[in-house]
């Protein structure tokens, strides 16, 4: 009788030591599901300790943000989320310059090129006239440079 | 309908394989900005051939490409180490380009920038501005 008991109880304790283990997930196992639904997003990396997820680096963008944060809390065995990654900051707008200035510069740096003319408004440079084909890039990047809305090449290209 | 960012992925992608810092890419009112700086005279030229083959001389206007060389250290000193003679100061870098000036045997010229192994962009004790070939300029 007493030993019957004794093996129950030890059965008893192998089950419910066996039960324990599945219920609380390895960190190792719900960090590399962590990383998984984070896959292709680049410059985040996800950390795991005690079930608690740690999100560090630099999302792409705030809706990223927003989507990685949902997909690492829907990770089995993540306990909490705690993101510490920051979003990339968005590119400083266009300056384009105002056609005054536009218009001086452009006009010198045609100077080269007297077979070009350019008329210059609302920030788009259109060319005409003439220009050989190996001096073209030339012009392109001097007026690129001078920050124009657009450049509309209407000029013949020559051999 | 392919963005302009899709439109000239090779562009982008050349620019960043070929060492392309400060890259920013925009697009606005469909017109797409890329600016950046490249290592090399060469580097630059490189990357603005592979605009002109997506978009041949350049008639689609829905690219504004600013690209500056970086410059060279300020005051990078140079000597003029031909044999004897004064050294050619050329427009482009090529023995196929006019020469715009000459720096004298022995003297010293400030580099500008690189355009590859083979030439420079500098500037000449009198002030004329060209490229020299970079055999016979040694770093003082």
């Amino acid at each position: 009788m007493m030993l019957m008991t004794r093996t129950r109880a030890f059965g008893v304790a192998v089950a419910l030591g066996l039960a324990l283990a599945a219920c609380g997930r390895k960190d190792a196992d719900i960090k590399a599901d962590a990383e998984k639904a984070l896959s292709g997003m680049q410059g985040v990396t996800v950390d795991v300790a005690n079930g608690a997820a740690v999100i560090s680096g630099q999302f792409a963008d705030s809706a990223a943000k927003s989507t990685g944060e949902a997909a690492v809390k829907g990770v089995k065995g993540v306990k909490s989320v705690v993101d510490n990654a920051t979003v990339t900051p968005p590119p400083a707008p266009v300056v384009i310059s105002p056609d005054d200035s536009l218009k001086t510069n452009v006009t010198a740096a045609l100077k080269d090129f007297p077979t070009l003319t350019a008329d210059v408004k609302d920030g788009v440079v259109t060319l005409t006239g003439e220009v050989q084909r190996n001096a073209l890039p030339k012009v392109m990047q001097a007026l690129s440079a001078l920050h124009p809305k657009k450049i509309v090449n209407k000029a013949t290209v020559k051999k | 309908m392919p963005t302009l960012e899709e439109k000239y992925a090779d562009l982008i992608t050349a620019a960043k394989a070929g060492g392309a810092s400060n890259l920013a890419v925009r697009t606005q009112d469909n017109v797409l900005y890329i600016d950046g700086v490249v290592p090399t005279g060469e580097a630059k030229d490189k990357l603005w051939s592979i605009y002109d083959k997506i978009d041949p001389d350049y008639r689609s206007g829905d690219l504004v490409l600013n690209l500056n060389v970086s410059p060279a250290a300020p005051s990078t000193r140079l000597k003029v180490t031909t044999e004897s003679s004064n050294l050619n100061i050329r427009k482009g870098p090529g023995t196929d380009q006019p020469i715009v000036g000459k720096a004298a045997h022995n003297s010293e010229v400030t580099l500008l920038s690189k355009y590859n192994d083979e030439w420079a962009l500098v500037r000449s004790a009198k002030g004329e501005e060209g490229y020299c070939s970079l055999k016979y300029l040694t770093p003082l």
